[in-house]
């Protein structure tokens, strides 16, 4: 089989045990699963962590004197602890616990609404995910500050000099993904925010379609803001992370009022809790924190490298079949991305291919993925998105591409 | 034919299929004979929110029966949209507003019926019910 002519010593089928939900079948056929993108699956190791916390520590944390509270909270904090680790933040309370990346880029967002003057500029790119847009033209909405986009090419790559062109003293904050959900482009974020901090404009990193592929170093990067959901890296829905620099977040004032967010109350003056628990309103993912240090775990166990090594012969393999196919149209063919193809076929509409994939058992996705403006761009609806994950196998390549054929001879 | 008996026709053809795969077959087929919407009423005021392909439907009294013309950029989404047209088409507006529908599930589409699916066949049977209500009242 064409498979085994992939030179690889990661064992992807002792990996493939980890996960339950590969075993079963859908619409009658074994489950082929490329909406990675959308949401990764999750091993046992971390499942196992989610039923030992409510089988054995589940209680409120930081204000309880009994033990089990203080055993979550030993927990929850020592997950932090390994955020900060794996992000390699300096300090442990540049690590905000939020309920996803969309959350945490609405904090800050918010936070800037007290920063932000009419007539200053904040730069944003052409590939961003909706969370990443509407958050900042809502913030606009508020201070009259003015919105710019970065431009992209045809291959889906943005154009550093017309960045330069547009970055001046009023550019006040440059945000911007890591790498794109909807065509998996790795932008030059290191050159960006270099360039951003010479103008002194802030710098948020949406890193959600990073983080599963790529370790970042925030400290190498020199990053403001760097925003991260657990459900894409192996974790639980409804837990993520905001790193933030301490000078930052410290200007920043909370962005919900609530329990656990405040040293003191009284109905003449509040004044908040330090760092993390300021922006910690209210009784927090306590699990989901747990679980999200449980999936890191597991993925660093496993080594980034070697995860983003085998991606990358997954992508390139795909790629290559995909190709093959008669008016095949692959959108975003940066000289450096992600394990994310998008394509159309010619004539075909792209919900037409993705129900009758998922007839054959294969998830992907279909549509703009929360990206209307490059779809615009490149002047269609949607697309089909295929993303792999360091689970999947050539021989799951293989059915795909056989699905995508056969789709497209019954629909032509 | 009553709606009833469209419904009945319409379930009899698809039992012939032994598997899914013919049955969507079929569905494309039957897409190819929708009933073509004049260009000039596929404008935005006619496109069913809710769909991840876009559907126009239009509607027009003939008599005392309503008729539906439709298209769709999905080819899929086009087939489901026929067999809807082809059961409510030429009915009177009372009878598209009393009849059930529950003869999509007997023809295994059971799952695009699901009010979270993004094709919006759910919003289809809606907004076709809605002018039926609103050319039943005109005929008042």
């Amino acid at each position: 089989m064409s498979q085994q002519t992939q030179a690889t010593t990661f064992d992807v089928e002792r990996i493939r045990e980890d996960f339950p939900i590969l075993k079963r079948s859908v619409n009658g056929y074994p489950l082929v699963y490329f909406d990675n993108a959308a949401t990764s699956q999750t091993p046992k190791q971390v499942m196992d962590v989610i039923v030992d916390y409510y089988s054995n520590y589940n209680a409120n944390i930081h204000r309880g004197v009994h033990s089990l509270s203080q055993e979550a909270t030993d927990k929850y904090e020592q997950a932090r602890k390994t955020v900060q680790q794996h992000l390699n933040a300096e300090k442990a309370h540049e690590i905000i616990f939020t309920s996803g990346t969309t959350h945490g880029i609405n904090l800050v967002a918010n936070g800037f609404a007290s920063i932000l003057k009419e007539g200053e500029e904040i730069l944003v790119s052409a590939m961003e995910h909706h969370s990443n847009i509407v958050p900042w033209q809502m913030l606009c909405e508020k201070t009259g500050a003015k919105l710019k986009v970065i431009p992209m090419n045809d291959r889906g790559e943005l154009i550093y000099s017309e960045f330069e062109e547009i970055l001046s003293p009023n550019t006040k904050l440059v945000f911007l993904n890591h790498v794109s959900n909807a065509l998996g482009t790795v932008n030059p974020i290191k050159k960006i925010i270099d360039k951003a901090h010479s103008v002194n404009a802030a710098v948020l990193i949406d890193g959600a379609q990073a983080a599963p592929h790529i370790k970042a170093d925030v400290q190498e990067l020199g990053v403001d803001f760097y925003v991260i959901s657990a459900h894409k890296m192996c974790g639980p829905t409804g837990v993520g992370v905001l790193y933030g620099r301490e000078e930052w977040l410290e200007k920043l004032p909370p962005y919900q009022g609530g329990g656990e967010m405040i040293a003191t109350v009284s109905f003449e003056k509040t004044t908040y809790a330090g760092l993390p628990h300021k922006f910690e309103a209210g009784t927090p993912n306590i699990c989901g924190g747990i679980a999200f240090a449980a999936a890191l775990d597991y993925m660093n166990a496993i080594g980034f490298s070697e995860i983003a090594g085998y991606e990358q012969e997954l992508l390139e393999y795909a790629a290559k079949k995909l190709k093959e196919i008669e008016g095949m149209k692959i959108y975003g063919e940066a000289s450096e991305k992600t394990a994310v193809i998008s394509f159309n076929i010619e004539g075909l509409h792209p919900y037409d291919i993705g129900t009758l994939l998922d007839k054959m058992g294969i998830a992907v996705r279909t549509g703009h993925h929360c990206a209307q403006p490059i779809m615009d761009f490149f002047k269609i609806p949607g697309t089909v998105r295929a993303s792999f994950s360091f689970y999947n196998t050539f021989g799951e390549i293989d059915r795909f591409i056989e699905a995508v054929k056969k789709a497209k001879m019954m629909l032509q | 034919m009553t709606i009833k008996e469209k419904q009945e026709q319409i379930i009899d053809e698809f039992s012939m299929f032994d598997d899914w795969m013919q049955r969507y077959e079929y569905m494309i087929e039957l897409g190819k004979t929708l009933p073509v919407i004049d260009e000039k009423y596929k404008i935005d005021e006619n496109l069913i929110k809710g769909c991840q392909s876009k559907v126009w439907v239009h509607a027009e009294l003939d008599g005392d029966k309503l008729v539906f013309t439709a298209d769709s950029d999905a080819i899929i989404t086009k087939g489901i949209v026929a067999i809807l047209i082809r059961v409510f088409s030429n009915q009177h507006p009372s009878e598209i507003i009393e009849a059930d529908t529950a003869f999509i599930d007997e023809i295994g589409l059971k799952d695009h019926l699901s009010p979270t699916r993004a094709n919006g066949l759910v919003s289809m049977i809606k907004q076709l019910k809605m002018y039926a209500v609103a050319y039943q009242t005109q005929l008042n």
